[in-house]
């Protein structure tokens, strides 16, 4: 069923600040995920999840140890190369969202294509394709702000996946939502969004979402202490 | 590419009470802009009236000589020098000056009066009613039809007046390209008549009027009039000194540049202002843009893109504005002075894309700084 490693992390470290302040966000990090694997990385506030996502997927440059996607050392690339990377192969769904309230919601889930330099109609079409998916197509042409919190973090989901990335993001994403919606929308993805062709990296400390998860890191002060089987497999 | 500009295009224009904003800044700016410097430009051309009229491509005059309506008179023997220059096709004195018409009711009025060299008549109008040979007839003046003749009670021809106590008839009626900068009504007659009825000093050819025997011939000219120690210019250069005298010897050039520049600042703050909040505001979607994979050059692009669109949108509608404004202004009072010229389009143009650099720079620097980072951890 596992197709190959998706991603592969060799001692990741990330320092912040220098001097006195100087603090180590990520304390040699090593692990592999694989596609149509979704993992979880838990742990406390503060214990370095967000910093270990964002050097994963080519947001954060390490200070130390190496990121291998698809077998590419993906640090080894320069700043334009790496923007590339991000737009072609990593989804992400930001914590708070993001979405723009000026466009309308199938704009806001065409925009990874139409920074790819595709056709905007042909984008648009992709992305009500996409809100189908998520279950919205009636709210196309809505201002994200007029939808509820869960559908706004639907829309996320849409604009992360219509590129088909193969490396999904998702930062806490179940905290801002209710116990039942975040529940629901991590079914969703379970089912509909992970495929053989695609990995899932997610941040959490909600307990109650474990149940989608294959494996499960923890994390405790910047350290992996461990890791447990998800309770799909339970 | 284009899509990220479509992108910029719709978050500007959809936050509507933004882009209001800015663009009244930079209408509002533009029109101020235009609207001051041309009425200058329009001053100016009346204040050079006589100059165009005349259409001499060449002038002779003192070089103390500030503006065409304060001649300072010339001595007869510089005319015959000027017309033995080597290159002077032929030389003709002009007299320009001001003279009192008492009206029949007894009313006085002031007039400029331009006497033209008698066997040549250079430089003289065109007629719409009557006969040029007129001019030699007794006490015969040509008037000038334009937005003034009224204060003349609308003189015909054979109609009959008083100049400085002397008689004077309407010979015929003349047009000219630009009316006077003094709202006074112009005659024209013969210099000879000119220098009899008008009181003079003891010389009395205001300017020399020269046609050059080529171009290549002026700047010749220029240095034998300059050794007698007089000055000759082109009817352009003549048009330049008078614009410069009023632009720099009178307080006009100084309220111009307040004006100008109040109204960049005010453009500047308005539009700024607003440009540099709305790139604020959307300074965390932009960095959402980044982390999804938009290079920091193409979210440059779309920040110019967005200041380009509003400096033009506004640029035009300032000009729109002005040029309606100007037009109904004219429509009602008719020497209205107003004309808007290229230069003072592309000055505005100017300091409209000035206005927009600012702008943009200031958000480009701040867009360029936002790490997908902070936006990520939120
Ligand atoms: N830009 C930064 N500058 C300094 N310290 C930072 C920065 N980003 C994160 N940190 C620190 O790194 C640690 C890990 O942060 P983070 O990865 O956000 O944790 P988590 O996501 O697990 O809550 C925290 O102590 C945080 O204060
Ligand atoms: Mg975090």
């Amino acid at each position: 069923m596992t197709v190959g490693v998706a991603i592969q992390a060799v001692g990741l470290s990330k320092w912040f600040g220098s001097g006195e302040t100087r603090t180590q966000a990520v304390k040699d990090v090593s692990f592999e995920a694989a596609f149509h694997e979704m993992l979880y990385i838990v742990g406390p506030s503060g214990s370095g999840k967000t910093t270990l996502l964002s050097m994963l997927s080519g947001i954060l440059r390490p200070s130390a140890g190496s990121v291998r996607v698809e077998g590419v050392d993906i640090w080894a690339l320069d700043e334009n190369r790496i923007a590339d990377f991000r737009l072609h192969k990593v989804g992400f769904v930001f914590q708070d969202y993001h979405l723009f309230n000026k466009l309308t919601t199938v704009e806001n889930v065409a925009i990874p294509l139409i920074l790819r330099g595709q056709d905007w109609n042909d984008s648009l079409k992709e992305g009500q394709k996409y809100l189908e998916v998520v279950g919205l197509a009636n709210r196309a042409n809505l201002p994200p702000s007029k939808l509820s919190g869960g559908e706004q973090q639907r829309v996320a989901i849409a604009r992360a996946i219509v590129s088909a990335p193969d490396i999904l993001i998702f930062d806490e994403p179940t905290a801002s939502l209710d116990g039942d919606t975040g529940r629901k929308i991590l079914e969703f993805v379970r089912t509909k969004v992970l495929t053989e062709q695609r990995c899932i990296l997610t941040v959490t400390h909600d307990d109650r979402i474990y149940e989608y998860a294959d494996r499960i890191l923890k994390m405790e002060d910047g350290r992996l202490i461990g890791s447990e089987k998800g309770g799909a497999h339970a | 590419m284009r899509g990220i500009l479509r992108i910029g295009y719709r978050l500007l224009v959809n936050d509507r009470g933004k882009f209001i904003a800015l663009l009244l800044g930079i209408t509002f700016s533009v029109f101020l802009m235009i609207q001051v410097t041309s009425m200058f430009a329009g001053m100016m051309k009346k204040a050079s009236a006589t100059v165009t009229n005349t259409g001499a491509k060449m002038w002779v005059l003192d070089s103390s000589v500030t503006n065409v309506a304060s001649s300072i008179p010339l001595p007869d023997y510089v005319l015959d020098a000027v017309r033995s220059i080597h290159g002077v096709k032929y030389a003709v004195p002009l007299y320009s000056g001001a003279g009192l018409v008492r009206l029949k009711d007894g009313t006085y009025q002031a007039v400029s009066i331009l006497g033209l060299d008698d066997t040549s008549l250079f430089g003289r109008p065109v007629l719409l009613q009557g006969q040029i040979s007129d001019i030699y007839a007794e006490n015969g003046f040509l008037v000038v039809k334009d937005e003034e003749f009224g204060k003349l009670h609308n003189p015909g021809i054979g109609t009959e007046f008083e100049i400085n106590d002397n008689r004077g008839v309407i010979v015929g009626i003349a047009k000219v390209p630009a009316s006077g900068l003094f709202g006074m009504p112009t005659l024209y007659t013969t210099f000879s008549r000119a220098v009899q009825y008008i009181p003079s000093m003891r010389y009395t050819v205001s300017y020399i009027l020269v046609e050059p025997a080529s171009d290549a011939a002026i700047p010749g000219i220029k240095q034998e009039v300059a050794k007698l120690g007089y000055e000759s210019l082109t009817e352009a250069e003549f048009i330049d000194k008078i614009t410069h005298w009023y632009m720099f010897g009178t307080g006009m050039g100084i309220n111009l540049l307040i004006m100008t520049g109040i109204s960049f600042v005010v453009g500047l703050s308005i539009s700024g202002q607003t440009f540099y909040t709305f790139v604020l505001e959307n300074l965390e979607k932009f960095g959402a843009l980044k982390a999804i994979g938009a290079k920091g050059r193409e979210l440059v692009y779309m920040i110019l893109f967005q200041a380009g669109i509003t400096a033009l949108a506004g640029y035009g509608l300032g000009v729109g504005l002005c040029a309606l404004l100007i037009a109904l202004a004219k429509f009602r009072v008719r020497d209205y002075a107003s004309i808007i010229t290229f230069n003072n389009l592309g000055m505005a143009l100017g300091m409209v894309l000035v206005i927009a650099s600012l702008s943009s720079y200031f958000a480009v620097r701040r867009v360029l700084r936002i790490e997908p980072f902070d936006i990520f951890r939120g």
